[in-house]
């Protein structure tokens, strides 16, 4: 793969927690490469640093040993300024959907879109508007979080990181929430995203229907990378 | 409301969105606020009504320069003034004329009420030395034991004072003598007095048998005009010599007592205290408000933090709330105050009003506090630490 093809490169990647006596390594020498627009499955048991690695290419923690390289720019060693860059162009999807329960659906989604810079009112609430609809919540746009149920709330989270046109989506259990029907169509929505614009997406379940259509499975076992299908 | 602050801050107004959602916290923030401001005007009233109320018996009189003993810090303290330094004064070439002005307070018995009048004692042939409203009327002091009262003087009804005339003149004992009120001018009652009295030098030293014709408390000097109060002050403080004496200009004594009640006096402290105390109780309100706000919206904050908001845009929040809550606080601070001051007005007769510049230093020290509290109440976010929501 020519490097313009790589969206995130990990290298003799080490991660600890803790300090002193009480200090545990999380990783072992992590090395793996993921292509753009690629549809990456992270699997593996509860504990075995799927969420830390997440974290990391995330650029949500800091790099202790190895390196990273996420769209172009090594992570360790980075400034706060340059990763709140950088997260800028990347869409998190969290377990928990994490809506502001002052905002309405549409305006949790608008958040997604006002931290690029996209300040047109109009547009940024169409575009919200959008990516809901495609997501089955036209008739739930103008709701508080408070108001809908699980998966609506998960899906407004899932079009929060949608709706700015991320280059990189960095997935944590998104479809736990929803019934399989509104699941695939999800899945589809970032296999086809990674299709049309060349978004990579990398997504933490253990969902065995979704393994079916990823395109690479990397399986991680006590902090330890044990496995890596290519399934494209 | 949404929509103006959003076309103002030019992003969603979360700061607005996250106050009107918990309506209960809202208005209990709203009222901590305007309780603060309804604190700082009351304190900032009384400070601003002593002032007034200092300078009030200043303006029943016209001078330019006022000798006093140097003990003297108000024009109602003080050691008494040799009256031979009026004539001494006189050898200036600007100076042409001066009066000796007695003070003292006199007691009167109405009965179910005491009350003290400010008594100033003047030669009732120098007009030149009132005020113009007072100087018209000044002749019925000619007359031994007439005295003009203060119709806003405490304890005297709006009825009793109106009825006061030349035919209809009020009497009342004092002192042990019968004094005759044939006229009214505008007081008003102050921090050490319910009221004033005008009486004749005469009258004064029959008051007070005690003192002395030739030992007022004070005396004015009227200057020719275009004179300078501040050269000629110098130049009499060279031709009298004498350190016991204050020898000022009269604005200058204006505002050296101005100064000396509200940071000398215990009253002008305690008040200058309560101000303090306002403004702390609403910086702890919004501070508290604040802290919590952000202490309930940790995940929320965390979440948009990983989404690349960076610590501008979380200061930036937290001071729309503060703004919002001063400037909304305010207003029915504002109005609760001035209730309470009309209403402390009324029963006190002071002085006591919120005046225009005093609405505007309240309103922005509340803003500037307001958002002060905010930024502190930051400091909170650090515990946001995005990593936790995986």
């Amino acid at each position: 793969m020519a490097d313009d093809d790589i969206s995130i490169q990990a290298s003799a990647l080490n991660h600890w927690f803790g300090a002193g006596e009480a200090r545990k390594q999380a990783l072992f020498d992590i090395d793996l490469r993921i292509a753009r627009g690629s549809f990456i499955v992270m699997v593996g048991p509860s504990g075995s640093g799927k969420t830390t690695l997440l974290t990391l290419l995330g650029c949500l923690r800091e790099i202790q040993e190895g390196s990273v390289l996420l769209l172009g720019q090594e992570l360790r060693h980075a400034t706060t300024a340059q990763n709140v860059r950088l997260r800028r162009r990347l869409g998190f999807i969290f377990q928990a959907h994490n809506l502001h329960e002052s905002l309405t659906a549409r305006q949790n989604v608008m958040m997604g879109l006002q931290v690029k810079g996209h300040m047109n009112p109009a547009l940024s609430d169409k575009a919200a508007a959008h990516v809901l609809t495609l997501l089955g919540l036209a008739d739930r746009l103008d709701y508080l979080p408070a108001n809908l149920s699980g998966g609506q709330k998960q899906r407004v989270a899932i079009g929060r990181a949608l709706v700015g046109n991320p280059n990189v989506i960095l997935a944590d259990e998104p479809t736990a929430a929803l019934d399989w029907e509104t699941a695939a169509k999800v899945v589809a929505l970032l296999k086809q995203l990674g299709q049309a614009r060349g978004t990579t997406t990398v997504m933490v379940t253990h969902d065995n229907r979704i393994l079916d259509r990823a395109d690479r499975i990397l399986t991680l076992e006590d902090g330890r990378l044990v496995g890596d299908e290519d399934r494209t | 409301m949404s929509r103006l602050l959003a076309r103002l801050l030019g992003r969603l107004p979360i700061g607005w969105l996250q106050l009107v959602h918990q309506r209960g916290r809202f208005a209990a923030a709203l009222s901590g606020v305007a309780f603060a401001n309804v604190l700082v005007f009351v304190q900032l009233g009384l400070m601003s009504s002593m002032g007034a109320s200092t300078l009030r018996p200043y303006e029943f009189f016209q001078g330019d320069i006022l000798i006093s003993a140097s003990d003297a810090n108000a024009l109602t303290d003080g050691g008494n003034v040799a009256r031979q330094w009026m004539l001494r004064s006189l050898a200036d070439p600007d100076v042409v004329d001066g009066m000796g002005l007695f003070v003292a307070m006199v007691p009167w018995d109405r009965g179910d009420i005491d009350i003290s009048l400010t008594t100033f004692g003047i030669d009732p042939f120098r007009a030149g030395f009132l005020a113009p409203e007072i100087a018209t009327d000044i002749e019925v002091l000619q007359v031994q034991d007439a005295v003009i009262l203060d119709r806003l003087t405490r304890g005297l009804t709006r009825e009793e004072a109106a009825a006061v005339r030349l035919q209809t003149p009020l009497s009342f004992e004092s002192q042990g003598r019968t004094l005759t009120a044939y006229d009214t001018f505008a007081g008003g009652g102050g921090f050490g007095g319910d009221g004033y009295l005008l009486v004749s030098d005469q009258t004064f030293l029959s008051l007070f048998p005690a003192r002395s014709s030739g030992a007022p408390d004070h005396i004015l000097l009227r200057l020719l005009p275009g004179a300078q109060p501040d050269e000629v002050a110098d130049r009499l403080k060279d031709l009298i010599a004498d350190p016991t004496l204050r020898i000022r200009s009269y604005s200058d004594a204006m505002a050296e007592e101005v100064r000396f009640q509200q940071t000398q006096r215990p009253t002008g402290i305690i008040f200058g205290f309560g101000v303090l105390i306002g403004v702390l109780v609403g910086i702890v309100i919004v501070f508290q408000v604040l802290s919590a706000d952000v202490a309930d919206h940790l995940r929320e904050y965390a979440t948009f933090k990983a989404m690349g908001y960076g610590q501008g845009f979380f200061l930036g929040v937290v001071v729309e709330e503060a703004v919002i809550l001063g400037v909304l606080g305010f207003i029915p601070g504002v109005i609760a105050g001035w209730g309470l001051l009309t209403l402390m007005a009324k029963v006190t007769t002071l002085p006591l009003f919120i005046s225009f510049g005093m609405a505007v230093t309240v309103f922005i020290g509340t803003v500037v506090f307001s958002a002060l509290s905010g930024m502190i109440a930051t400091r909170r976010l650090a515990a946001a630490d995005p990593a936790e929501l995986f």
